[in-house]
């Protein structure tokens, strides 16, 4: 492995280390860089936020679970590069100590570093900027009042320097396969088809970071350009496996507002920013927020095994249990799905609204024509071992009334849909009796009675 | 003067540009890094251990268990029942069982999920009712404490109300994880550092276990990633296996869990079920009332004791109380051992008697605050403010001192007197005189500003209107027991040094975990030099400066550090004063310390000046300072006292809404008044009145622990078990210190801050409530109302869903 990148500006040459090792293990480990934190070593609590810049702008990662090679030719910055060269602190920094934002101070380099990219890419949204970092202390008013303190403030040129150099950056070869293209992958995929794709890693990592997993071969495919696109054709949205999820919500937020709100809540930025709709899917998890969404809409999944290529509708490619119609050497190489959807709505319930995998996901897309229902389309994720439709659920509605006494009937049926487990996110019943109740949820939506509480004013 | 200012976090420039070292931080050459082997099953004989692939493991150095170390060290802070690693049994999933020393954190790591260990299982007790039905229990039955004659008060009361509750537990979620290092020195010495709020402990833990004088032992804080009780007991652990390892292999040692390992191995508030049985008039006041507390205390004692205790010391909360009885049983099951937690009980206890208000509010058709207020102490204003020194007539107790004498699981037991009894001073259950009660004032002061009655007014007529969502809004009061109810604790010694050149180096017992208490003190000490607070080096705590300290717990940090600091300064200041006062030949009382100078007979000479004449004069300038708080008594067995020295106040309204039909529902506004006294930094405070509310609010809505039915904790990482996140506050958060001075002479005025508001979020559970309540007017009930396992929707079944 020869990795290389641009370190608080300064280029870093990485020889002789796993692919598998983490950004925040060789920071703190090898380079001495300690303000960078360990909160919880899966992604979750935002301690160990860097900054990553490339040619699509800078953004912030989860250093916890990123494998060096993702970095190669990229330009880091840690909480000690926030700061300017002479120790200047960072308007973020400076707002941070004057309205009380930190107090035991070990969230904090992960809040300043999130805070800072945010004001670099003007994002006032700080809710949602920093769902993805944890803080135990101060019950993040205090926070929140520095990164509105802030937001009036030139962004400092250190900041912006990292655009530039990482322009003029020749990395030169990673010494590890990280295909620059889709027809490499799957020539070498074919070869090894049991290698670990590694797209963002924000499941992969916690195969390393958690379970302690050698993982071997590895190809990391964050320099597979052509499967990054997303392209408007005939009504459809073709997206490739590689699109980040933060890519995808930019993409459908004012076409499909409800899925893109589905995929703020997805999780935290940093989690967005780094996972992909190619790994969602692949990953065949029953509780990833993608799939239903995308079922719901009728969305074709695309698959490439060398020079083949196959396509199919989504629900089928999911099996069982983590079981997925996908050969050896396959991959997902993207998803279509319509442009618009009016009668498309998402619902996510999960104990936390940012940052957390839901118990229940429901998707709802039912068309009405003249009163009656033409068709519908309503998938759920946490319901079954797979991402699965209510499939008695629609066929009790299609063809009927759309009148509550028809909601009910279809909210009755779907007790035929699903078995549900029960775990720590939710019980069985509670799972069940939700999913009918998002049904009912989704007749008061269309009928514009308030349903959401994050839409209740105080 | 320093003192009073609003200033920041002494080490705020440090945190924000990741300068700020913590124990993981340091740089320790050649060390090796430790993880424990877990237990599996929750309980069992171990019959077979296969540790030679550990051994085996690349990178591994050294592997310890129960074989290998005959005299096995102790990690209990009260009962002696924590052995460091399982001896022939374990007694919860999660319990050390082998010991890895490795070259690297991940490579200890991964030996360590090596081992191979058989079991001969052994049934599990893992809820109250199984340990109730075995009767495995700490002590040898319930503690019982009463006042009165609750039966029949309550058999005479015109209504009778009861009920039951489970109240979930809580993880710390420090975000520091536990860490330790260990540097062995000369002649068998240890260094340690250690992310503990109890330096003492670990050095006496430490010492312990190495057969090692106290004296030989140094262990040094700078400071936490934060504590909230997670690391009073916790962290001895990691402590005593770094001395152990450090010592068999002659090389530092340092360790660190891994997250999922922390909230596997350690403790986390303790959940409980409560059973009331309350008589009331139509008026909603209680006449009488029984609580009966089952704790679910895990394998070993830790401070389950206290804890409990504690329970039943706030089971009154603001209201009196005439006749009373609580019934606490503290029960021993296979889980892991729960510990301190913010409140210390105190949340668990006043949560209990908070849902009786509302449940009794119900019953007799009033509003619940009213109902509140009915019940409320009488007020200071009204009670004979002299209350009687009740310290003065129990002094002179024996004590139960034995081997931990600085911890709180230490059993302790004074004789009994009969307490002073004035028929105008309310007493608590405990018999405390209730002397200080501000609750009618500021409950009123409240009410007003967060406009309660309008918007609840406003509220109905929304939630008429709306089908799915229900808004509820609720006011709680907070009387939180300022003191360790272990009084031989409350004591606290500072070391203050002046050098040469005028700076001065500040030192005592009290560990920074981020509440502030570093800068507090330094605010403190440089007030009594009359000095900018810049001019006091704060340091890291260290039991070879200040010995014996106390754990910086129960919220006691400012009130006893800043006493000892201020005594240490006050020493200098008066050999500084009695040196310049014979110069001018006038009274040492004459001497004025203001603004960085020093004033005398109308001269007027700079700090730095006074200090170096003091120094060429040979007048010390280094001094201790110790401080024992006052007035405090406590008869544990009995249940009467004056455990607290005084209390502290607060309230709090909070606005929700609710969706009936999932049960999803987020905070809309919160409105807290907090009693700090005369705030020694309204900033620190104000901020920990908004962590501790949100952290309390967080306990009774999106964080839940679940196990599964062999014991295995289920959310043991962050993506699983869900702390508030940034848009879980309050969008609307209006937060004001009360601001009058405490009435007992604590340091500056103030009152402790670190515990009593984390009780404000209970507002938010009866706001749900109050929601729930709303889901009951014709548009159908909360249809999810059995399935969510959350406490607050439970609530709803006296109302007959």
């Amino acid at each position: 492995m020869s990795i290389a990148f641009l370190l608080n500006g300064t280029p870093v040459r990485i020889e002789g280390e796993a692919p598998t090792r983490t950004l925040l293990d060789w920071l703190r480990e090898v380079r001495g860089l300690t303000g960078t934190k360990e909160g919880c070593n899966e992604g979750d609590c935002g301690a160990c936020t860097v900054m990553v810049t490339d040619a699509e702008g800078s953004k912030v990662l989860n250093a916890c679970i990123l494998f060096l090679p993702q970095l190669h030719g990229k330009a880091v910055r840690t909480v000690e590069g926030i700061s300017g060269p002479k120790g200047e602190m960072h308007p973020v920094q400076a707002a941070m100590v004057a309205h009380h934002g930190s107090q035991c101070g070990f969230c904090t380099p992960g809040f300043v570093v999130s805070m800072a990219v945010a004001h670099l890419n003007g994002a006032k949204d700080h809710d949602d900027q920093l769902a993805g970092n944890l803080c135990r202390c101060t019950g993040y008013a205090p926070i929140v009042r520095a990164a509105e303190a802030a937001e009036t403030e030139p962004v400092p040129e250190w900041m912006v320097s990292d655009q530039v150099a990482v322009a003029g950056f020749a990395a030169g070869e990673a010494g590890v396969f990280r295909p620059s293209d889709s027809d490499a992958l799957a020539e070498w995929y074919v070869a090894n088809p049991d290698a670990v794709l590694v797209a963002g890693a924000t499941d992969v990592g916690l195969w390393v970071t958690k379970q302690l997993r050698e993982l071997r071969p590895v190809a990391f495919l964050n320099g597979v350009e052509d499967l990054k696109g997303i392209e408007v054709q005939g009504g459809q949205l073709h997206v490739g496996a590689c699109v980040t999820i933060s890519a995808l919500r930019e993409a459908v937020k004012d076409r499909l507002p409800s899925f893109g709100e589905l995929l703020r809540r997805y999780a935290s930025v940093q989690v967005r920013n780094a996972a992909t709709i190619g790994g969602n899917i692949a990953n065949g998890s029953p509780i990833g927020d993608g799939p239903p969404a995308l079922i719901a809409l009728g969305a074709t999944l695309h698959l490439r095994r060398g020079d083949e290529m196959r396509s199919m509708a989504l629900e089928d490619f999911f099996l069982e249990y983590r079981k997925q119609d996908r050969k050896p050497g396959e991959f997902v190489a993207g998803v279509s799905f319509p442009e618009r959807a009016e009668a498309l709505r998402c619902y996510k319930i999960s104990k936390r609204f940012d940052q957390d995998i839901s118990a229940v996901c429901g998707c709802f897309n039912v068309l009405v024509e003249g009163g009656v229902v033409t068709s519908a389309r309503i998938a759920f994720g946490g319901m079954a071992g797979v991402p699965k439709r209510a499939t008695l659920a629609e066929a009790a509605l299609v063809g009927r009334e759309w009148t509550e006494a028809s909601v009910e009937a279809a909210a009755e049926a779907m007790a035929g849909d699903f078995a549900p487990l029960t775990d720590m996110r939710a019980s069985a019943g509670y799972r069940m009796l939700t999913a009918q109740n998002l049904l009912r949820r989704y007749f008061h939506d269309l009928n514009g009675v308030p349903v959401s509480v994050l839409e209740v004013a105080p | 003067m320093s003192m009073g200012k609003a200033l920041p976090h002494d080490a705020a420039p440090l945190h924000v540009t990741g300068q700020a070292r913590y124990v993981d931080d340091l740089a320790v050459a050649g060390a090796l890094h430790l993880a424990f082997g877990l237990s599996s099953v929750a309980h069992g004989e171990i019959t077979g251990m296969d540790l030679s692939a550990v051994k085996a493991a690349p990178g591994v150095v050294a592997v310890l268990s129960a074989e290998d170390l005959p005299d096995m060290p102790d990690c209990s802070p009260s009962a002696h029942d924590e052995p460091l690693l399982a001896v022939g049994k374990v007694h919860y999933v999660g319990q050390p069982v082998f010991l890895v020393a490795a070259e690297s954190h991940l490579a200890a790591r991964k030996a360590a999920r090596l081992g191979k260990i058989t079991y001969r299982e052994l049934p599990a007790l893992l809820t109250v009712d199984e340990a109730l039905a075995a009767n495995s229990r700490f002590e040898q039955g319930p503690v019982v404490w009463a006042k009165g004659d609750t039966a029949r008060a309550i058999s005479s009361a015109p209504r009778v109300v009861e009920g039951s509750f489970e109240v979930g537990g809580q993880e710390h979620f420090y975000l520091e994880g536990q860490v330790a290092a260990c540097l062995p020195q000369e002649d068998g010495d240890m260094v340690v550092h250690s992310s503990t709020q109890h330096p003492t402990e670990v050095q006496h833990k430490v010492a312990h276990a190495l057969h090692l004088p106290m004296s030989a032992v140094r262990v040094e804080v700078r400071r936490m990633g934060g504590g909230f009780g997670g690391k009073e007991s916790q962290g001895n652990a990691l402590a005593i296996a770094c001395a152990v390892a450090a010592r068999a292999t002659g090389r530092p040692c340092r360790m660190r869990y891994d997250r999922d390992d922390d909230m596997v191995i350690t403790g986390k508030r303790h959940d409980l079920r409560i059973l009331y049985r309350a008589g009331v008039d139509d008026q909603g006041r209680i006449l009488g009332l029984e609580f009966t507390h089952l704790f679910r205390c895990g394998w070993s004692q830790d401070l389950s004791l206290p804890v409990a205790d504690r329970a039943m010391l706030h089971a009154d909360n603001c209201y009196h109380l005439p006749h009373i009885r609580i019934e606490s049983h503290r029960l021993k099951t296979n889980t892991c051992s729960a510990t301190a937690y913010r409140g210390f009980g105190g949340p668990q206890g006043m949560v209990g008697i908070e849902r009786v208000m509302d449940h009794v509010a119900f019953v007799v058709g009033r509003e619940p605050l009213e109902v509140r207020k009915a019940n409320f102490y009488r007020g200071m204003e009204r009670a004979d403010a002299s209350g009687g020194d009740v310290s003065a007539k129990m002094k002179g107790q024996g004590s139960g001192a034995e081997m931990h004498l600085t911890s709180r699981g230490a059993a302790a037991s004074v004789g009994s007197h009969d307490l002073p009894t004035d028929g105008r001073v309310q007493t608590t259950p405990y018999q405390m005189p209730v002397e200080d009660f501000i609750g009618h004032e500021l409950v009123a002061e409240l009410e007003r500003t967060s406009d309660y009655r309008a918007r609840k007014a406003e509220i109905a007529a929304w939630n008429a209107r709306s089908p799915v969502l229900k808004r509820g809004i609720a006011l709680t009061p907070v009387k939180f027991g300022i003191s360790f109810t272990l009084t031989w604790l409350n004591q606290a010694g500072a070391l203050v040094h002046v050098y040469q050149d005028g700076s001065v180096a500040l030192n005592h017992g009290g560990t920074e975990m981020g509440q502030g208490l570093f800068q507090k003190v330094a605010q403190v000490t440089a007030s009594v030099f009359g000095l900018d607070v810049g001019m006091v080096k704060i340091t890291a705590t260290d039991t070879g400066k200040v010995p014996n300290t106390s754990a910086t717990a129960a919220s006691s940090g400012s009130d006893l550090n800043g006493m000892a600091a201020k005594a240490a300064a006050e020493t200098i200041r008066g050999r500084l004063a009695e040196f310049i006062a014979e110069k001018h030949q006038v009274k040492p009382a004459a001497v004025k310390f203001q603004d960085g100078e020093v004033r005398c007979a109308g001269e007027v000479y700079s700090w730095e000046q006074v200090v170096a004449w003091a120094y060429q004069a040979r007048v010390s300038l280094s001094s201790t300072g110790f401080y024992a708080t006052p007035k405090i008594v406590w008869d544990r067995v009995r249940g009467v006292g004056r455990p607290f020295f005084y209390f502290a106040y607060g309230a709090a309204v909070t606005e929700v809404v609710i969706d009936r039909l999932t049960g999803e529902n987020r905070i809309l506004r919160a409105d807290l008044l907090h009693d700090t006294g005369t705030s020694l930094n309204p900033a620190l405070d104000i901020g920990q009145v908004e962590g501790a509310y949100v952290q309390g609010a967080g306990w009774l809505t999106t964080e839940e622990l679940v196990w599964d039915g062999k014991g295995r904790l289920s959310t043991h990482a962050p993506s699983t078990y869900k702390i508030p996140a940034c848009s879980d506050r309050p969008r609307d958060f209006r937060v004001a210190l009360w601001g009058k001075p405490n009435r007992e002479d604590a340091v500056g005025k103030s009152k402790a801050v670190g515990e009593p508001p984390f009780m404000l979020g209970i507002s938010a559970l009866y706001a749900l409530s109050d929601a729930v309540a709303a889901c009951g007017d014709g548009s159908g009930p909360c249809l999810t109302l059995a399935h969510w396992r959350r406490p607050w929707l439970r609530i709803g079944a006296w109302r007959g869903w």
